[in-house]
């Protein structure tokens, strides 16, 4: 008899095992027919297929090859009018250092401005410090519209009211910035603790002076690391805002890559990674530090 | 409270006075480094009010020209081009979800044992994170001429290495019990990855693929500007003939798609990681 009952619960969680067995593959197949579709889909409007893929395959390496430098051992060490020797692979090295300067300094400047507009705005753009609801939405409408444009797009409507050079782009950077780090900022500033607020305000302080002196001294580290992680994005940004003409290392990279000047390609490229890893890192450095400051306090 | 009071008070407790004198000389020597390097830039860059403000006239001439925004007369050709942009991220980060996977497990330090050749790996990756998508769309461009191939490749050498570092973290966090498991119960390797490392990472690759994809199109949109297709090239063209009412209404559509890529894909990311979650607990 409790053999029997046994068995029938078991054929029943069979049953049940088999039917979620059979309703997850149905998922699965109808997810992978969807990839698949969508992949169809894209390829035809792109006119990308596994051919076209298969057949730029060895141009790509030919490209990739051609840009390698040509070093040899026994002259590596020579000077700049010698084949095969790094000084003649890094020939301009000195103008593309001078180049890559302006560039970071280009970014520091676009990141300090963005940064000083976008703490102003974020007041107004966080829920618990909202002066009024028309304010408020005002805010964050303004920020909102001023991170969704790419700044290239900026860039290239820049240089006509501006003229080429790196205002354009500096200006570019900048207003993309004050929309991302006003965001980040004004959810900085909801997590703020209300209480010195509460106090500045009991005691007869105006809005103006409750945002400096109860909520800004809180919220300054984070705010200061947040603009040292956007720095280094726009460097990255910097880099290549020249392709339209906005100043910086990208205009000279756009002139090495659109007329084939192969091996200056690979130095040029190797000299933007070494720089924005070393600010990377430098960076990374500072923000650790000021966090850790921030939380010993 | 007399003057004596105050005396000792700040004796006592100097630093609730304010910061002491060393620490605010240290602070104005900041602001005038600060003011100095401002005053460098300022000259390296030959920013001046004439030309800011010169600047902002012309500005808000375009302004004004961009409104109302029209579709022009070429308004099939926007479509395309938007359409294009977005074909291009989705292929993109399709080829490097796929070989980022691979890459991912080698990159994994409890799938490999072999410690140099994880560090070099890793050192790559970083080395091709550092280059923005632009440039390699330049360079494609160059490579295998103009046209959607270059931004797909683009999107594609940008996006691999950094997915394969994640996804190597992903691998990296997996739970090992799952694993003993399968193996205990007389699994071979490869099918302890299969159902042991497998079914608790592919959400999480998913859901990142996914995130990914939202970040491309936002690349995709502008990576026509140097060539490479999609609706970059169109915008760059009517920025040149100064149709500044079809630029607006090109950045209107490019936001509008933007927002709706992101809100798929979120939809689609939250379910993956809440299924996710569901397995785990």
């Amino acid at each position: 008899m409790s053999g029997l009952a046994v068995s029938d619960a078991v054929l029943r969680g069979e049953a049940a095992f088999q039917a979620a067995r059979r309703e997850r593959r149905r998922a699965t197949l109808f997810a992978l027919a969807l990839l698949a579709a969508c992949l169809y889909l894209a390829g035809w409007v792109s006119e990308v297929n596994p051919e076209v893929l298969i057949a730029g395959f060895p141009r790509v390496t030919e490209y990739f090859i051609r840009i390698m430098p040509d070093l040899r051992w026994a002259t590596l060490f020579a000077d700049s009018e010698t084949e095969g020797s790094l000084a003649s692979w890094f020939y301009r090295w000195d103008a593309w250092a001078l180049l890559l300067l302006e560039t970071a300094n280009m970014a520091a400047l676009a990141t300090l401005g963005g940064a000083a507009i976008a703490l102003v705005l974020s007041f107004f753009a966080s829920r618990n410090l909202a002066r009024s609801q028309w304010s408020y939405q005002l805010a964050r409408r303004t920020l909102e519209a001023l991170r969704t444009v790419p700044e290239i797009v900026y860039a290239l409507i820049f240089v006509w009211a501006f003229g080429i050079g790196a205002l354009a782009g500096i200006l570019a950077i900048m207003i993309h910035t004050i929309g991302a780090l006003g965001k980040l900022f004004s959810e900085v500033i909801e997590n703020a603790d209300m209480r010195p607020w509460d106090g500045v305000r009991a005691s007869g302080g105006t809005w103006g002076q409750a945002c400096r002196y109860a909520i800004l001294p809180q919220v300054a580290p984070n705010l200061i690391s947040y603009s040292l992680l956007r720095f280094e994005i726009n460097v990255r940004g910097a880099s290549v805002i020249g392709f339209v003409g906005a100043g910086g290392i990208g205009q000279e990279i756009y002139t090495v890559i659109s007329f084939n000047y192969y091996e200056e390609i690979s130095a040029i490229v190797l000299m933007v990674i070494l720089t924005v890893t070393a600010i990377d890192l430098l960076s990374e450095r500072l923000r650790h530090r000021i966090t850790d400051a921030a939380g010993a306090r | 409270m007399t003057q004596e009071e105050i005396a000792r008070w700040r004796a006592r407790n100097p630093r609730a006075f304010g910061p002491p004198p060393l620490e605010r000389a240290v602070f104005w020597a900041g602001m005038a480094l600060l003011a100095a390097w401002l005053v460098w830039v300022f000259w390296l860059f030959d920013i001046t009010p004439e030309r800011i403000l010169n600047g902002l006239s012309g500005l808000g001439t375009i302004i004004l020209l961009m409104i109302p925004p029209s579709p022009g007369e070429l308004w099939l050709d926007i479509l395309q081009g938007l359409a294009e942009s977005v074909a291009m991220a989705f292929l993109g980060t399709f080829l490097a979800a796929l070989v980022a996977v691979p890459l991912g497990f080698l990159g994994a330090n409890n799938m490999v044992l072999n410690g140099l050749a994880r560090f070099s790996l890793r050192r790559v990756f970083d080395g091709f994170r550092g280059v923005d998508s632009l440039i390699w769309a330049l360079a494609y461009v160059r490579a295998v001429g103009l046209g959607p191939l270059a931004g797909v490749l683009a999107i594609f050498t940008a996006d691999f290495a950094v997915l394969a570092k994640l996804y190597a973290e992903a691998i990296e966090n997996a739970e090992k019990k799952q694993v003993e498991g399968v193996t205990a119960a007389g699994g071979a390797r490869s099918l302890a990855i299969r159902f042991g490392v497998l079914p608790q990472v592919l959400p999480v690759m998913l859901a990142q693929a996914l995130y990914f994809f939202e970040s491309n199109t936002r690349s995709a949109a502008i990576l026509g500007v140097v060539g490479a297709g999609g609706i970059g090239l169109q915008i760059a063209e009517r920025i040149r003939v100064r149709h500044w009412d079809e630029v607006a209404f090109i950045i209107l559509l490019m936001i509008a798609t933007v927002a709706l890529i992101d809100w798929i894909s979120g939809r689609i990311r939250r379910r993956l990681i809440g299924t996710a979650d569901g397995r785990v607990r």
